[in-house]
């Protein structure tokens, strides 16, 4: 139980407050009190302990196969250092930096990740995290809502369906509107008719990613450009692969006000879906409406510099019903890892990762695009993800699933949000994916070709 | 310190200054030295439609956050845009350079629901602090 | 150790201090480790451009891959040496308290020890390398952590199921209220019901979430006795109420001992009742919230189940409903099937009442493998014990302070306990913040401060079970030097902390003047 009390403790502390007994303490009104004994599992020490959990993980199957997934969770190589440093005590088990004087090493660890996050959008001001991606998307147009007074936001479908759901999920509770951009045939958002689509002034911003769904690269030209300016709408670029921030023109070059995105490809796990990081950077007019925690550079009575956790009026603990959001407990672990892999990697490291994964998914998507009935769906450019077209006659699932047979995880099925994209999966490689990887998904591919040949014959 | 004469105020420690009708609109002294070291104040936009008494912005020390409440009603004409960048001068100069925005008040008989200096000078002895 | 002639002098009046402090306590010295001096320059500041990339091997340039225009020009990040990296965040580790380093009697936070075998679970490759898309048959043992968990945290709190969604206790609280809109927009009366209760005592996420929701807030004054009174309850309750939102006990440390009338009388005006469960480390094993009419609860699974905080997150906060609600809950939902040879776990997607998903994928698993070994660790029994150990860990401090801070609600308390120091402010000056100062300064973390509200000078204390009676002890000794203090030198106190990398920070000018970013 990790509680230090020894029999004797127990009964010198009992006499010191004054009651007979433990269950004493704790005695409630009949009409509530606990009717029988709860049915939970008896107490395993520790050997039978690690015993039960690697039973449980050694049913995740997955981890025998090849995988090419990614949409949204990316498998990365992540320095031993990482996490050596980051699972140090101190830092695991500090609660939320209140009490600055004696938390000064955390909160310069926010610094350092606010500043980080800045550097790799283009933007002025970065707040300290907030859950994933996905709310950082609705944290993002919540704070579109208050800059504008307008109720309703503009998404593009390229956007990741999962972030669309979030967004939809807050908006329901806030009772704003929310209406999707259609796809171009490229594979980037149809922005040919924005200027319309924005000309009543109606929509607070509009959400665009890039690298979007589908692996495009996908940031809107001059005239789509010209056409939120003149509406008053605040663009939000959403980042769903940090790791792209190494290589493609950050989402100010193309007038993103605000940037938000999941940074979990910095050094955090997969994990099965969590905990990530989400992010939210904005130019500094945005500074009051940011949600969640921000820490500043101040000094102390001697002026000395020091960091504070600051615009707390902003927040939950003080604003109450008028706070920016409810947002409290926040992802700042995951924000320092992220924060000591980008200073492990540096400039050059982070930017020969990103030309990795650049690399393996062009090799991925030649050798795929070789078997035969196989093509790129879209024509956009990409980063480390591509969306592969199956032959016709074949659904991305069946394919997929046969795959899976031979202990490969190809990628996710499109047609599982967009129906009109059955026949399309959605492939991703990373620096780790090697040659050979990429050789078995090639062969693999051919020889369900081939079966299926052998099949329709028979 | 009592309260400059001419101004009148509200319960919830804001000043008006009329002007024919406009309203210039403070926060008093007894208000921000209440609050402390101000480090923002958010004010209604200009030409937005207030009401009296309405909750319309919000004055923000290091940790602490207060609703301001207009004591006047009608048309916000102007708003004090020094304070962005120096939200210290509400604490320095309350009924001077801190003054927070400007109302076209909609009716003149809104005064008679204000207090004068004494009354206000009163309220605030009888709070005790 | 600051360098002016003047600190000094006060330094060393610290000193005499704690001296008197440790003399009080024949265990040894149980205060936390104190921080080395000296600033750490920002990791901007150091390094040298090409001094990192040791991990990738070289190839290709990206303008064989893509277009110029797509592509970033200056990536203006450091490159630092792995060995500066390492000293590095060494370094900022060594600046930061922790439970691993002393006594965090944070109140509300349940600042208790993070066990580490939690943490190697949740790194054994087959979590840690599991990615989110993997499909079903393949993330069975997965599938079967979260619904194991989701099944003990059901039966330990009275509830008929639990989500794992939503990753924090605010968003948990959030998915509660939209899970309670859902319900009252199926039986048409969502237009209606607008207004959420929720007590003077309640946490700032109560009010914050049920803004996020569109709901009207109501808030509710304790009573004499630090509780809600059910017949102020009775006056505030009517056709708009939606949900009364509770803490039980409630941030006073204090059992809600009427919450069944309370329950009711939400009940028959049509409301929900739901349970806050930042305070759970005070029952959990031993009352259950469901028995006590709530029909919506959330935890915080940071707190009560042993998960580190990790200096702000990430946390994990499950939602937990009565049977009437589990339709709504967020998805996917993790089902199970029997029949065959072994169960199927499956993560269904498909619930058209559901409120939909509050985040990116299914939850924070990692933490979920860390809850769940807590859970198999301690077993029902233990669980109970926590609770029953961390109540009398409280008490104890609470009688061991009696005669040095006043208690405005002396009576047998849970978890936590509030006391104040208003009257040795009227007597010295001296203030809750100046005690809060004072004790870093002899190595303890502060009590969480200024919270509640409703208690002038407030420092709210909540020892948790892990910790010994001798750290109890040498606290409750530190609290009555530093008040000791106060009573003969208030200024050694008042200009506290001394002996901390630095002292009180200039917070109007980091608000006023907000630095964000190095740049």
């Amino acid at each position: 139980m990790y509680t230090p009390h020894t029999q004797s403790d127990i009964e010198q502390m009992l006499e010191t407050v004054g009651v007979p007994t433990l269950e004493a303490l704790l005695r409630v009104p009949d009409a509530v009190a606990l009717k029988r004994r709860l049915d939970l599992p008896e107490a395993l020490p520790e050997t039978l302990l690690v015993e039960r959990l690697n039973a449980y993980a050694l049913q995740n199957k997955a981890l025998g196969h090849t995988s090419f997934l990614g949409a949204g969770a990316y498998r990365h190589y992540c320095p031993p250092v990482v996490g050596s440093l980051a699972m140090r005590g101190e830092f695991l088990t500090a609660y939320t930096p209140y009490q600055a004087e004696v938390s000064q090493g955390y909160l310069q660890a926010i610094y350092e990740w606010q500043t980080y996050v800045c550097l790799l959008t283009g933007l002025d001001i970065a707040n300290a995290s907030v859950y994933d991606g996905a709310t950082a998307l609705a944290e993002g147009a919540i704070m579109a809502v208050n800059a504008t007074g307008r109720r309703a936001i503009l998404v593009s479908k390229a956007v990741h369906p999962n972030y669309r759901a979030v967004l939809r999920t807050y908006a329901h509770g806030m009772e704003l509107e929310v209406e999707e951009l259609p796809l171009a045939a490229d594979g980037t958002t149809d922005v040919a008719k924005l200027d319309a689509k924005l000309a009543d002034k109606r929509f607070a911003a509009v959400a665009l990613q890039s690298p979007n769904f589908f692996g495009a690269i996908d940031v809107p030209g001059a005239a789509a450009r010209a056409a939120l300016a003149s509406s008053g709408t605040i663009p939000i670029a959403v980042v769903a692969e940090a790791m792209s921030l190494g290589a493609l023109a950050p989402p100010a070059a193309w007038g993103a006000q605000i940037a938000v995105g999941e940074a979990q490809s910095f050094g955090v796990a997969v994990a099965y879906g969590g905990p990530y990081v989400g992010f939210i950077a904005a130019g500094t007019e945005h500074m009051r409406r940011i949600p969640g925690r921000l820490v500043g550079r101040t000094v102390d009575g001697e002026g000395r510099p020091a960091y504070t956790l600051t615009l707390q009026a902003r927040e939950q603990h003080i604003r109450r019903e008028k706070a920016t959001s409810n947002i409290c407990t926040n992802q700042a672990h995951c924000a320092l890892i992220a924060t000591i892999y980008l200073a492990a990697l540096g400039a050059s490291g982070l930017r020969r990762c990103a030309t990795l994964n650049v690399e393996r998914a062009h090799a991925l998507a030649e050798r795929v695009a070789r078997v035969p009935g196989f093509t790129r769906a879209f024509s956009a450019p990409s980063f480390n993800e591509v969306a592969i077209e199956v032959p016709h006659g074949m659904t991305a699932g069946g394919v997929l699933a046969a795959l899976q047979e031979k202990r490969i995880l190809g990628g996710v099925d499109l047609g599982r949000w967009y129906p009109e994209f059955g026949r399309c999966m959605l492939t991703a490689a990373t620096e780790l994916t090697t040659d050979a990887e990429i050789e078995q998904l090639g062969r693999a591919l051919e020889a369900i070709v081939a079966e299926r040949k052998e099949a329709v014959r028979a | 310190m009592p309260q400059p004469e001419g101004l009148l105020y509200s319960k919830e420690h804001e000043w008006a200054k009329f002007d024919g009708d406009v309203a210039t609109v403070g926060i008093t002294d007894y208000a921000q030295n209440s609050l402390g070291d101000i480090v923002y104040v958010e004010l209604p936009r200009v030409g937005s439609a207030v009401a009296q008494f309405a909750s319309i912005g919000v004055v923000e020390s290091v940790k602490a956050v207060s609703d301001l409440f207009s004591p006047v009603g009608g048309e916000v004409v102007e708003d004090n845009a020094t304070l962005e960048a120096d939200p210290a001068a509400v604490n320095r100069d309350p009924y001077g350079a801190g003054w927070l925005y400007k109302v076209k008040v909609s009716d003149l008989a809104q005064r008679g629901l204000l207090m004068s200096a004494a009354d206000y000078d009163a309220m605030v002895a009888a709070t005790g602090t | 150790m600051p360098e002016t002639p003047a600190k000094e002098t006060r330094a060393s009046e610290v000193t005499r201090l704690t001296n008197a402090v440790t003399s009080d306590v024949s265990t040894g010295d149980l205060r936390g480790s104190t921080q080395p001096a000296g600033q750490v320059p920002l990791i901007f500041e150091t390094g040298e451009t090409g001094r990192a990339n040791r991990y990738f091997p070289n190839g290709r340039s990206l303008e064989e891959f893509l277009p110029a225009h797509v592509l970033r020009g200056a990536l203006p990040l450091p490159d630092n040496s792995e060995l500066e990296v390492v000293r590095h965040f060494t370094k900022l580790s060594q600046r930061t308290f922790s439970i691993d380093t002393g006594f965090y009697p944070l109140g509300s936070c349940t600042m208790k020890y993070n066990p580490k075998v939690n943490d190697a679970m949740a790194n054994l490759p087959g979590f840690r390398d599991l990615h989110p898309f993997a499909p079903d048959e393949l993330a069975q043992g997965a599938l079967a952590v979260m619904y194991d968990l989701q099944s003990y945290l059901a039966e330990l709190f009275g509830m008929a199921q639990f989500s794992l969604n939503p990753a924090a206790g605010a968003h948990a609280e959030l998915a509660a209220l939209l899970i309670a809109k859902a319900h009252f927009a199926k039986r048409g009366t969502s237009k209606e019901r607008t207004t959420v209760i929720v007590p003077d005592t309640a946490h700032g996420t109560n009010p914050a979430s049920a803004a996020m929701v569109g709901y009207k807030v109501v808030s509710l004054k304790s009573d004499a006795r630090g509780r809600v009174g059910v017949e102020d309850l009775r006056a505030v309750l009517g056709p708009d109420t939606a949900v009364c939102m509770m803490t039980n006990p409630n941030t006073l440390g204090l059992f809600e001992d009427r919450i069944h009338e309370i329950a009711a009388a939400v009940h028959e005006a049509g409301g929900l009742m739901y349970y806050d469960g930042a305070n759970a480390n005070a029952l959990m094993g031993n009352a259950r919230p469901g028995d006590m009419g709530f029909d919506l609860m959330h935890l915080n699974l940071h707190k009560t189940f042993s998960i580190p905080h990790g200096g702000g997150g990430a946390g994990h906060g499950p939602v937990g409903v009565a049977e009437h609600l589990v339709e709504f809950l967020p998805t996917p939902v993790v089902t199970r099937r029997t029949g065959g040879e072994q169960p199927a776990y499956a993560l269904d997607f498909e619930r058209p009442a559901s409120i939909g998903p509050m985040r990116s994928f299914w939850s924070n698993f990692a933490h979920a493998v860390r809850a769940l070994t807590y859970i198999l660790a301690n077993g029902g029994e233990g669980l109970g014990e926590i609770s029953r150990l961390a109540v009398l860990n409280a008490n104890y401090l609470r009688v061991k302070l009696r005669d040095v801070l006043e208690i405005p609600y002396d009576e047998v308390c849970r978890h936590e306990f509030v006391a104040s120091a208003q009257p040795l402010k009227r007597a010295t000056g001296v203030r809750a913040l100046d005690i809060a100062k004072a004790l870093l300064d002899r190595g303890f973390h502060a009590p969480t401060i200024y919270f509640p509200l409703l208690v002038p000078e407030c420092l709210m204390i909540e020892p948790t079970e892990t910790e010994s009676k001798e750290t109890l002890d040498a606290f409750a000794a530190t609290l009555r030097a530093i008040v000791e203090a106060a009573r003969t030198d208030p200024e050694s106190v008042t200009e506290a902390p001394v002996r901390t990398l630095v002292g009180r920070l200039d917070e109007t000018r980091a608000a006023r003047q907000p630095n964000l970013r190095w740049s």
